[in-house]
């Protein structure tokens, strides 16, 4: 029996002391500075990157560990809502704790006091007055209403009243603000939050979807209808196009939020400044909704969203939307001829192409109608140039490996001479290093292909070798079989080295397969004579005279040379030219829809109010004790009291002091304690 | 005595004049400008007016820095009239209004300022202090013409290039130390003690000092337009209100370096002349608490204001973005502080260190953030 009242006892002890504990201001500052450490975890780890990313920067340990930890979504991981969630307990423990106090402090005038503890305040003083008890009182109680206190009197003896006035009594509504708003807020962002989807999650009524499926191949697991839901997603458009469905990313994957209505995209503009930055970005937008009579055009721009039954359309994004790409293929490598070949294409679209008898993957991955860019031609990188439209694609052979390319529309010029930029890389890591394929005169690559044909052609090598061969030997007495031979095989290797590797190939083959003895006298021979083949062998086209050389033809020569000797490194088989393009854009749109929003701004108000309150408002109180003295004098007793700002307190405690002197009209005043 | 009823029974002196200046200039710029400002602009200018009538209320000083600020602006706009190169003839713009310049004279000033005050502390010379004093309101003055002045220069860049000129990273570092000073002066008035301004305009200095290196290094100080996401009214409140937060909390740890330095004094030798010549610990401590009070209160407001904005650009009032985050991370701080004062009733030594522990992880929110992680809040970067 007095066990179980004991254990009920204890019992009820531990709930008090729990909610003690959940109230105490030591957790409350504990809870506040654990919130703040926890935060950091997101900035300086990106958040809700691709999982990919993760792997490769931690390695597949560490990911494993810190995926298990929710460091990808830190702000929606289960302990960082744990802490959250224990701070607004403890917040909401600490104003009901608080309340019934508060409040009473709000309204109550303390009248219950004594003339000792008046005498015993920091702030008191009294004086004496020749006027009635009542006038006294009276001239007091319309003084402090002048300085703005509430005051009532308490009669106290048959010859004494007490004067009680408060005023600030607002600050203690600060207190219960401030704290409510927390409270409010924290359960408005609640709304708002993913955590209704990871519940669903859980119970498994939805699915990730991490594959990269259009619309309609989307299993229903990963769908979510229409509700009251509130989420934050994102759509991307093409002109012309319209969708009804927002994309919302979840981890490493997605989720498909339908829409009550259907957005089109008419049209989307980007306007820039003179110096080229982007000035604005616009989306015309056209709403189709059964619930509208007529469908209902809107432009949205950044910082400018438009609302549409409770849902909020940002423009946040854009990209390419399929443009039509007409594109020349010139081909680098002979076999496939020197004649470009036209090819139609659309951006993201793959294709099969045979070139040579190379069978290759074309993927086409953006295009953007203008370039602007720091000039390399100035040294101020803020100076712009516009280096026209450009397009990127990779290149994926049989065995799977992708190099990407990005080629430039027009012509650059470098040095003035015009060159078309193609850039290459086998990663996204890398930065482009860039090919520059010399431009003839009537703007094509005609010349410079013709005359890399030339260097491959059999017949034209084996010819030119041998008439420099004969000059070379024709200052011997007799001719020498074997060396001419050796000689004409020796220039026709180094060319076909050249063809193949450049001249690193070249070096190589006299670093390795040359006797350490000849080396240093032969290597510049060997050289020289690579460049006579190659020039030789360029004055052979039509056009070219050896005899009256241009500057511009040497000029040509030697790009054409340059280009060559890295196009082993280039990779791929063709030059793809881009002729025409017809551009198609694609505005990103974002969609959010957030019920606890207005609960948000609502806690925001009370938080501000509050913390105003808190500070600007102290609260102030004043005593007069009042009391009748033999010989018809009037005794005063002046004490006042703050809950903060001491400083100023006591400047105005004396300056009130001397306005109810004055006005008291007292005799003769004693200096108070 | 009288004067102290005075200031307590009614507003300080007869303000009417001062409140008939501000009304006629916000109906001038409503007239001059109303085809051009929306109703957020217009609220925004209604707003200013009011609280400055507020702040010129209770402060005199400050009424004559905002009417010399906007007469030696109006001077500026007056001779540069409608094209920049007027700049380079014009010596008056040259030398002094054009905002580069009035620019370079705040710097100036503000370290003329600091020296000043160090000397007046050091060689006990209240003389010396009421330079510094002026020092520091004629900086302020230029700090905040050149801010003006930079902001026609903005429209005058070209059309719709125009914007406040509180939108990259090196103007904002000039109206930090602006704000940062008044908030000083405003507080020195109050509590009648000039020997905290040496150390108040030691960070202000710094601030100055990475201003020109950044002006001078990067040519920061060009005029560049505006991302668009940066195109928002929001701009003209969130950023001020920002600085407000910053301005205190920055000067609230540097009371605190005050405070911990005199408490070392004190110890190894009471009577040291340091220990005389600066306020009494109690005052240093209650002054601390003050500014970041002040600075908690606007900080809440900034932060609120910037959720608003990224409701309105982002598509969702809070992203978690690091510059939102570390935000969050600077107001958490602070409110444990705060707490820790008021409730716990901590203060001197343990609270001036983190008060100066609060100034660095505000200064990580207001530079760290843009110079090492990457988000929403792109502008700014080094
Ligand atoms: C994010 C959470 C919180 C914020 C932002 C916050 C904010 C504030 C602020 C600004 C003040 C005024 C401080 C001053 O006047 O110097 C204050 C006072 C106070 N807070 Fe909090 N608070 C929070 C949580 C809590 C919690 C969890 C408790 C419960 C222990 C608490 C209890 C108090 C108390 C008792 C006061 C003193 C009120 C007074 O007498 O003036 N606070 N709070």
């Amino acid at each position: 029996m007095s066990e179980s009242t004991k254990k009920g006892q204890s019992h009820l002890g531990f709930w008090r002391r729990l909610f003690v504990f959940l109230g105490s201001m030591e957790l409350a500052i504990i809870l506040l500075l654990t919130l703040a450490i926890a935060s950091i975890i997101g900035t300086v780890l990106q958040q809700n990157q691709p999982y990919a990313d993760y792997v490769i920067k931690f390695g597949p340990f560490w990911f494993e560990v810190f995926e298990q930890l929710g460091l990808y979504d830190v702000y929606s991981a289960l302990w960082f809502l744990a802490i959250l969630a224990l701070l607004v307990i403890s917040t909401s423990v600490c104003v009901i704790r608080h309340f019934p106090m508060m409040v009473r402090e709000m309204w109550q005038l303390r009248t219950n006091v004594q003339k000792k503890s008046l005498r015993a305040m920091r702030h008191s003083v009294q004086w004496q007055t020749g006027a009635s008890l009542q006038n006294t009182i009276a001239v007091i109680q319309q003084q402090l209403k002048l300085s703005g206190f509430r005051s009532r009197q308490t009669v106290k003896q048959d010859d004494a009243v007490l004067v009680s006035a408060m005023r600030g009594g607002m600050n203690r509504l600060g207190y219960l603000f401030t704290h409510i708003a927390i409270v409010v807020i924290c359960i408005g962002g609640l709304f708002d939050s993913n955590l209704p989807l990871k519940l669903a999650e859980w119970r498994g009524d939805i699915k990730i979807e991490t594959r990269d499926l259009s619309v309609s191949e989307i299993p229903e697991e990963s769908r979510l209808a229409v509700g009251n839901n509130g989420f934050r997603g994102t759509v991307s458009i093409p002109e012309g196009r319209a969708a009804e469905v927002a994309f919302l990313p979840v981890r490493d994957g997605y989720l498909v939020q339908a829409l009550p209505f259907r957005i089109e995209v008419k049209d989307f503009r980007i306007e820039h400044y003179p110096n080229g930055q982007p000035k604005s970005f616009e989306s015309d937008l056209v709403i189709h909704d059964p619930m509208l009579e007529s469908p209902l055009e809107e432009t949205i721009s950044v910082n400018h969203p438009l609302i549409y039954r409770d849902h909020a359309i940002y423009q946040a994004s854009f990209s390419d939307g399929g443009s039509a790409l007409t594109l020349d293929a010139w081909p680098l490598d002979s076999r496939a001829g020197t004649e470009p070949v036209a090819i139609e294409v659309k951006v993201y679209e793959t294709r099969q192409m045979l070139w040579g008898e190379e069978m290759m993957q074309l993927e086409m991955t953006g295009f953007r109608p203008f370039n602007i860019n720091p000039d390399p031609t100035e040294d101020n990188p803020k100076n712009l140039r516009d280096f026209g439209p450009n397009f990127t694609f990779k290149l994926r052979s049989q065995t799977g490996e992708a190099r990407e390319y990005e080629n430039y529309m027009f012509p650059v010029l470098r040095d003035d001479r015009e060159y078309f930029l193609s850039g290459v890389r086998n990663s996204p890591a890398e930065s482009f290093a860039y090919l520059y394929l010399p431009v003839d005169e009537d703007g094509s690559l005609k010349q410079f292909l013709q005359y890399a044909a030339l260097l491959r052609d059999e017949g034209v090598v084996t010819k030119v070798a041998n008439t420099m061969m004969l000059e070379a030997l024709s200052m011997l007495p007799e001719r020498d079989t074997a060396l001419e031979n050796s000689l004409q095989q020796t220039l026709q290797t180094l060319i076909n080295m050249f063809v193949r590797g450049g001249f690193d190939e070249v070096r190589d083959f006299i670093e390795n397969s040359l006797p350490d003895a000849e080396r240093d006298n032969l290597a510049p021979a060997y050289l020289g004579m690579l460049r006579e083949m190659l020039a030789r062998i360029y004055f052979t086209m039509d056009g070219n005279d050896a005899q009256d050389v241009s500057n511009e033809q040497l000029l040509f020569l030697q790009d054409a040379v340059d280009a060559i000797g890295t196009l082993s490194r280039y990779g791929a088989p063709v030059f793809l030219h881009l002729t025409k393009f017809e551009h198609v854009q694609s505005t990103g749109l974002q969609i959010a829809k957030a019920p606890g929003k207005n609960v948000v701004y609502l806690g925001c108000a009370l938080l501000i109010i509050g913390v105003f309150l808190l500070f600007y408002v102290p609260q102030r109180r004043l005593w007069a004790w009042v009391e009748q003295q033999e010989g018809g004098l009037t005794e005063v007793i002046l004490a006042g009291a703050t809950n903060r700002n001491p400083r100023e307190f006591d400047s105005f405690f004396s300056a009130q002091q001397a306005v109810l002197m004055a006005s008291t009209g007292n005799s003769f005043d004693q200096p108070g304690s | 005595m009288t004067t102290n009823i005075q200031s307590m029974i009614k507003p300080v002196g007869h303000t009417w004049w001062w409140h008939g200046l501000l009304l006629l200039a916000v109906i001038g710029l409503l007239t001059a400008y109303h085809d051009v400002f929306d109703v957020y602009e217009v609220s925004i200018l209604i707003f200013t007016g009011f609280s400055m009538a507020f702040v010129g209320n209770q402060w005199p000083e400050f009424r004559v820095h905002a009417i010399a600020v906007a007469i030696l602006s109006l001077f500026a706009i007056q001779l540069y009239g409608s094209d920049l190169a007027a700049a380079e003839v014009n010596g008056l713009l040259q030398y002094i209004l054009a905002s580069q310049s009035a620019i370079m004279w705040m710097s100036v000033f503000f370290i003329a300022a600091t020296l000043a005050y160090f000397g007046g502390l050091i060689f006990r010379s209240a003389y010396t202090e009421k330079i510094g004093t002026s020092f520091t309101w004629i900086a302020t003055t230029f700090g905040m013409t050149g801010l003006m002045v930079r902001w026609r220069e903005t429209h005058m860049m070209g059309a719709d290039i125009g914007y406040i000129p509180v939108s990259n990273l090196y103007e904002v570092f000039i109206l930090f130390a602006v704000i940062t000073a008044l908030i000083y002066l405003f507080y020195e008035r109050r509590y009648q003690v000039r020997s905290l301004g040496g150390f108040v305009l030691l960070v202000i200095s710094a601030a100055v000092a990475f201003q020109l290196w950044y002006a001078f290094e990067r040519n920061a100080h060009e005029i560049q337009p505006l991302v668009p996401a940066l195109q928002s009214y929001w701009m003209k409140i969130h950023v001020p209100a920002n600085f407000i937060g910053y301005g205190a909390f920055a000067m609230a740890a540097m009371v605190g370096v005050a405070y911990l330095l005199v408490n070392w004094r004190m110890q190894k030798n009471p009577s040291a002349s340091l220990v005389k010549s600066m306020p009494p610990l109690s005052m240093m401590d209650d002054l601390m608490y003050k500014s970041i009070a002040l600075g908690f209160a606007f900080f809440t407001v900034a932060t609120i204001l910037g959720a608003l904005w990224a409701a309105e650009a982002w598509g969702g009032y809070w992203s978690w973005d690091p510059k939102e985050t570390w935000a969050l991370i600077v107001w958490l701080n602070y409110a444990a502080w705060l707490h820790m004062r008021m409730t716990k009733g901590w203060n001197g030594v343990p609270m001036a260190w983190w008060a100066i522990v609060g100034l660095f992880v505000t200064l990580f929110a207001f530079l760290g953030v843009n110079m090492f992680l990457s988000g929403l809040h792109s502008y700014g970067g080094l």
